[in-house]
């Protein structure tokens, strides 16, 4: 860059003969763009270290055996509501991977570009980024005044709610990068079209939609609202059948964080650490998951 | 099909039983990713519709009132929305003022500064906050951010504020806890900041290079470029994103309740406790009973329609782009 060895006549910088207020624009610009990106990143990593700070200390065994504490009492643990969110988590995935994965199938090989499959798309779009506590608010009305009282079966429809729209939007979008021509060798064969579906379009986009489902499980996993008015939460633990309320990570925390007691504040943060380090570790491979199969 | 039956006659050999696909199971496939794919329609309508039908009762007995009214009082069993919808838009709006410029900036960094190799652990960072969880933002923001704001922006700026006109009032704390509407506005930024980056830079990057190369050739720099053909070309998408966005802090629940403060009434300065739709319906809605709960879920109602309208733009505006 700088020849400061050779005697010719070189612009020392690139610039030339840039007018300097427009130099001055650009430099700002760039300095903004780059400070604005480290603090997105610093808050990140401020956030993940005052989980492993405040939360290393909350882990123990019996924070995975005992159960959560009443009131005033020494001890105790989150081992109810660590099973109870896997309970809801996967009891919300179990139904919406068969609806979403339907669904989106429907869209990409049968709606295709109908009017009906764009409405459908559009309003799955909207669906995506509904406020959660709406879906908590509908789930209630539907499943837990009728029925006259909380249960886990509400919390994991609700969950389920909010999985759905992923899992369409990333069933649909992995099955149109299967090529066209994949479809015509199934058909050709004589195959109809549910089994080109499901035995060779399915089977060349399952990583994909693999990747769709665990996204959609990272998304759920932490979800809060609209386990508030259907799952519940409780400091025991919960009876096989789900009817009552199930206790739950993401409610224990909400109700433990702000608490007057030491113990339910550090099961808070153990928690807390439990639950986010859990969700992007599943991220990060969903994402690995699609990077390789790209 | 026939194929196999003439094979089937060739002296000696043993017919090919060949499995036939029942045309049945092809018929219950399609007929159940359609009915499938309904239920999303289903899902949308249904949530709409339990709003509506469970909100009623308090629209019928407040009538406009219920919106305009700032009586939020269960001894009477008065309810009014209006506190609750000024906080949810002035925490949405704040968050949308610090959080689109913080966006732009960061798609612009990752599309156009960034080197090859450090571009992809930054997205990935960047997206990861959106994994992070709304309750460990409103954790963070309780218990690590809310004593800072409090010691190092509002205690200063009240005691500089104080007695001015406007700026006294808008921006002077009573009560300098930390707690409030600008707090919350602070933490849904940067719960919005990965949504509407990643959008804007996906857009950024759609644009044709010869288009940059082009402005570059002529001179121009790296701002210019950015301001005079990359904004021009991704404009109606990057609104589209940022409206995105605006729908997530308009029904963010969780961190909001963390920080809001929860005040009932209505304060003249952003930096005091309020509340917004949201959080107020997570606070009270498991101890309602009667006209209170109709209430709350009528304010729900009034949460979803503006969302659904905001997202129904931000949606038209995104699509719009994509199509070239």
């Amino acid at each position: 860059m700088t020849m400061t060895t050779t005697p010719r006549e070189l612009p020392h910088q690139p610039w030339g003969r840039v007018r300097q207020s427009r130099r001055t624009a650009d430099r700002l610009m760039k300095i903004t763009a780059t400070g604005f990106t480290f603090t997105a990143i610093f808050v990140l990593f401020w956030i993940l270290g005052m989980l492993v700070v405040k939360g290393i200390g909350g882990l123990s065994v019996a924070t995975f055996t005992a159960v959560t504490p009443g009131p005033g009492t020494e001890g105790g643990g989150i081992a109810n509501a660590i099973v109870g969110s896997f309970v809801l988590t996967f009891l919300g995935i179990a139904i919406a991977t068969p609806i979403g994965v339907l669904a989106g199938t429907w869209l990409a090989e049968y709606g295709r570009s109908s009017k009906l499959a764009n409405l459908i798309r559009f309003i799955n779009d909207i669906l995506l980024s509904a406020p959660s506590i709406l879906i908590g608010l509908f789930v209630y009305v539907i499943l837990v005044e009728p029925f006259r009282g909380y249960s886990g079966w509400a919390g994991g429809v609700a969950l389920g709610i909010i999985a759905i729209p992923v899992i369409v939007r990333t069933t649909e979008d992995m099955l149109n990068l299967v090529p066209g021509p994949l479809r015509e060798a199934g058909a050709a064969l004589g195959a109809p079209p549910s089994v080109v579906i499901t035995s060779v379009t399915w089977r060349a986009a399952k990583a994909g939609m693999v990747t769709g489902i665990l996204l959609a499980l990272a998304r759920i996993a932490g979800e809060t609202a609209p386990l508030l008015f259907t799952a519940l939460n409780n400091n025991f633990w919960f009876s096989p059948t789900l009817v009552g309320g199930v206790s739950n990570l993401p409610v224990t925390i909400y109700q433990f964080a702000s608490a007057p007691y030491e113990n339910w504040q550090q099961l808070a943060w153990a928690g807390s650490l439990i639950i986010t380090v859990s969700i992007l570790v599943l991220s990060i491979v969903a994402r690995r998951i699609v990077a390789g199969s790209k | 099909m026939t194929a196999a039956t003439d094979m089937t006659s060739i002296p000696g050999a043993t017919p090919i039983v060949r499995k036939t696909p029942k045309a049945t199971f092809d018929l219950v496939f399609r007929n159940a990713s359609f009915g499938a794919a309904l239920l999303v329609l289903v899902l949308l309508a249904g949530i709409m519709a339990s709003m509506v039908i469970g909100g009623w009762p308090a629209f019928r007995e407040f009538g406009l009132g219920f919106i305009t009214s700032s009586v939020w009082d269960t001894q009477n069993d008065q309810y009014g929305a209006w506190p609750a919808i000024v906080g949810t838009l002035s925490t949405a709006l704040i968050a949308l003022v610090i959080g689109v410029p913080l966006s732009l900036g960061i798609a612009v960094y990752l599309t156009q500064l960034a080197p090859g190799w450090f571009k992809k652990p930054v997205a990935t960072a960047v997206e990861l906050l959106a994994a992070v969880p709304s309750i460990i933002y409103g954790m963070w923001g309780l218990f690590v951010f809310v004593p800072l704001f409090a010691a190092y922006v509002q205690i200063p700026l009240s005691n500089i504020v104080e007695g001015l006109p406007i700026v006294g009032t808008v921006l002077y704390s009573r009560s300098p806890s930390g707690l409030g509407i600008f707090t919350a506005g602070i933490i849904l930024a940067f719960m919005i900041v990965p949504f509407i980056a990643s959008i804007t830079r996906d857009m950024l990057e759609q644009i044709p290079s010869v288009l940059r190369e082009s402005a570059y050739g002529i001179g121009a720099t790296t701002w210019e470029v950015v301001r005079h053909v990359l904004v021009p070309q991704a404009g109606v998408s990057i609104i589209g994103a940022v409206m995105l966005g605006l729908g997530r802090a308009l029904g963010e629940t969780m961190a909001v309740t963390f920080v809001v403060g929860n005040a009932n009434r209505l304060s003249a300065s952003i930096l005091d406790p309020g509340s917004t739709i949201a959080s107020r319906i997570a606070n009270e809605f498991n101890e309602a009973m009667g006209l209170q709960l109709n209430s709350l879920i009528a304010l729900g109602c009034i949460l979803f329609f503006v969302t659904f309208v905001v997202l129904v733009i931000a949606r038209l505006l995104v699509a719009r782009v994509k199509r070239y």
